[in-house]
């Protein structure tokens, strides 16, 4: 799956395929004419630290357009998805949406999970006017680039009053301490939001500490929050560094609870955490417990197609493709700037993750949920509406 | 108060692992002049041969410990749990000291009369090609490491006001660490190996002279540095257990500015920098700007350079023209 570093292959020697290519492509524009799909582009982290988000949210994606094409795709026109890899880095989701969009000529990108990488691409979708679903970037900033960028989810500042009202009327906490990731939009981000709502709750801030990616101490840090005895953590960072922060902060002999938000969801984070994590919440996007017939379908179908429960990235993933099948459904031609326009008018779609209404920011509006961590399980424990 | 021993003892402990690592470094250095940049990744390589063996053969070393002792299963779980440690790092060491051998005999060894320059680029391509073969390999998602000492209860000292944990896989880090420099110390001191070694690192011509077999004591010197740092990726591995193919490049650098502030070259000297640099860290993270905790080894490497070349314990050598 190393479609990423094959982007960069093809623009390197590009010059010297170039002869080769142009004979390939007159084959391939030649049979083009025959199938006439829809080619759509998606963009993920298949590997890397956040490998499970991009595989979970490709497998979302490829169930709904698997659904769609048995439906007989768009009017007739079965729809081609094209992946890239970009193995977790903003320069290689930037470099994989500009070829998606000046060579395979996609009408629309699904992408990217994490908000600095969406923030690397936005621009670029933008400045080509080709319309882009964010199935799960959570930071405001994403959609703030223009008018062609969408997303499905909710975002941090709905997230970061989520656990702030978690943290204060459901486990009584009066002092909190912030661990944040600083190499991370989403992070810095969910931290602020989380502490504006806290303090207005009424609840203290005691200490704010952080961290960089890609780190695997982090004893010192915890040190220095063990000292201030804060009755909850909120640890808004993505489940590999979680992990390995959970564990070390039992290890210190720190008992308080851990709050997370949607960057935790994955089966890996328990793999490295373990045990560490019992007494830890996050807020997400949809719970394998919710009984609603759609979502229960959605799991029973994606159980099939993939033998596992589906997680949060793997229901939006499945929510963003659908969005854009219904928006692309209601235009004439199909163009990018009918799509656009068809996408900023979504309301009341009924998804997986919640009822989907696109507001004037291109985001949607819906609600969240907290689940606990408990023995490798993520349990519903409460609904919160916007 | 406490939190200050907390963070000597979170320091010594990560001051521990660049010690492993940057004694392999130093060592390399101190007989080639050759700063081998491939030494973090051969440490990556030790994390992941650590981290097979563990999948694929860890039931069956724990059984075999059980049925050696005669306990039962769980009776001396903790006995079993080092021993099955010690074993997975003895087996990483010999593969990396393998690993070793033949990126000596490849790519260093034909170059060795070319100039230093040429051989300094072979060693950044060596790290890039381990680098970049390892994601192919071993792919790209870091990978949890089985937890050997999950039962394993920290000590803590103290209560609620001064608390003070210790884990013991820290302890061990810390006790490898120092043993094996101890042990280097032995070799080259007092034994024929180290006599041929430090004759060669004055100068490879004359020593051949004398009769001292250069190439093969190079390439033991290579061996047992590999090894070394073959040990460190799997206590790394054990006390992080978080492995990728780009986890050796950082630590890597890190070891080497600590063999450098110690005096590269000196095998003491290597222990005491990263220990040195292990505290900073510490103490950097702990009290407010963690955010600079990678830029500090490169600050003290620059400072080094300026005040005292030879490093701490070094001794200053004059270039002969």
């Amino acid at each position: 799956m190393n479609l990423g570093t094959s982007v960069l292959k093809v623009t390197r020697v590009g010059i010297l395929k170039g002869r080769l290519l142009a004979a390939v492509s007159t084959l391939l524009i030649g049979s083009s004419v025959f199938a006439a799909t829809i080619k759509i582009g998606e963009v993920g982290s298949m590997t890397g630290s956040e490998a499970t988000f991009g595989i979970s949210t490709h497998e979302g994606i490829e169930l709904a357009i698997k659904e769609q094409n048995a439906k007989g795709g768009i009017k007739g026109q079965k729809i081609e998805l094209i992946s890239l890899d970009d193995q977790g880095k903003p320069e290689e989701a930037a470099i994989a949406t500009t070829k998606l969009i000046t060579q395979d000529k996609v009408v629309a990108i699904l992408g990217e999970v994490a908000s600095s990488r969406s923030l690397a691409m936005a621009p670029i979708a933008q400045k080509y006017k080709v319309p882009m679903i964010s199935p799960s970037s959570t930071n405001p900033k994403v959609t703030a680039v223009g008018d062609h960028i969408f997303r499905v989810c909710f975002i941090d500042p709905f997230q970061g009053a989520v656990m702030a009202k978690f943290a204060s009327e459901n486990l009584k906490a009066k002092k909190v301490a912030i661990f944040r990731d600083v190499k991370s939009d989403y992070s810095v981000g969910l931290s602020d939001f989380f502490k504006e709502a806290f303090l207005k709750a009424g609840g203290e801030v005691v200490v704010d500490q952080s961290y960089s990616s890609g780190e695997v101490d982090f004893n010192s840090q915890l040190t220095s929050i063990r000292a201030k005895k804060p009755d909850v953590i909120f640890l808004p960072g993505y489940y590999t560094e979680v992990g390995l922060i959970a564990k070390q902060a039992r290890k210190l002999g720190i008992k308080a609870a851990i709050l997370g938000g949607d960057g935790w969801d994955s089966e890996k984070l328990y793999e490295i955490g373990g045990k560490s994590l019992n007494n830890s919440y996050f807020s997400n996007h949809y719970s394998q417990d919710d009984q609603t017939p759609a979502v229960q379908s959605f799991i029973a179908t994606y159980k099939k197609a993939y033998n596992k429960i589906p997680d949060g990235l793997g229901a939006l993933g499945y929510d963003a493709a659908r969005v854009l099948f219904a928006a692309m459904e209601t235009t004439k031609t199909g163009s990018t700037a009918e799509v656009q326009g068809a996408l900023a008018k979504t309301k009341d779609f009924q998804g997986v993750t919640g009822k989907i209404t696109m507001d004037e920011m291109r985001n949607a509006t819906k609600s969240a949920v907290v689940l606990e961590v408990k023995d490798g399980k993520f349990l519903y424990k409460t609904t919160i509406n916007p | 108060m406490s939190e200050f021993f907390q963070y000597v003892i979170n320091g010594l402990s990560q001051g521990g692992t660049y010690a492993l690592v940057a004694l392999g470094y130093t060592m390399v250095f101190g007989i080639l002049q050759l700063i081998n940049f491939a030494h973090g990744e051969v440490y990556m390589l030790g994390a992941f041969t650590g981290l097979y063996t563990l999948r694929f053969f860890g039931a069956r070393i724990v059984e075999f410990y059980n049925l050696a002792l005669s306990v039962g299963a769980d009776q001396a779980s903790t006995t079993v749990a080092i021993l099955t440690a010690i074993t997975v790092i003895v087996i990483s060491m010999i593969t990396c000291a393998t690993v070793g051998y033949f990126v000596e005999r490849l790519a260093y060894r034909p170059l060795r009369n070319s100039p230093r320059i040429n051989l300094l680029i072979t060693a950044v391509g060596v790290s890039l090609f381990f680098q970049y073969s390892g994601q192919l390999i071993f792919g790209s998602s870091p990978q949890p490491y089985p937890d050997l000492f999950e039962n394993l209860e920290s000590w803590t000292f103290g209560s609620d006001e001064n608390l003070l944990v210790i884990n013991p896989l820290q302890v061990f880090v810390f006790v490898t660490a120092i043993t094996l420099m101890l042990i280097l110390r032995h070799v080259i001191f007092n034994t024929r190996l180290g006599r041929a070694m430090r004759a060669v690192s004055f100068s490879h011509e004359l020593s051949s002279l004398m009769g001292i077999p250069t190439n093969r004591i190079i390439t033991a010197t290579f061996m047992i540095g590999s090894s070394l740092a073959g040990a460190a990726g799997v206590m790394v591995g054990m006390t992080y257990p978080k492995v990728e193919p780009l986890m050796g490049s950082l630590p890597g650098l890190k070891a080497f500015c600590a063999a450098v502030l110690g005096g590269i070259g000196n095998v003491t000297g290597a222990v005491l920098g990263s220990f040195i640099l292990g505290l900073a860290e510490a103490f950097l993270s702990g009290y407010g700007a963690p955010t600079y905790k990678d830029a500090l080894a490169f600050t003290i490497l620059i400072l080094i350079l300026l005040v005292k070349p030879s490093g701490l314990l070094g001794v200053h050598r004059t270039e002969k023209v």
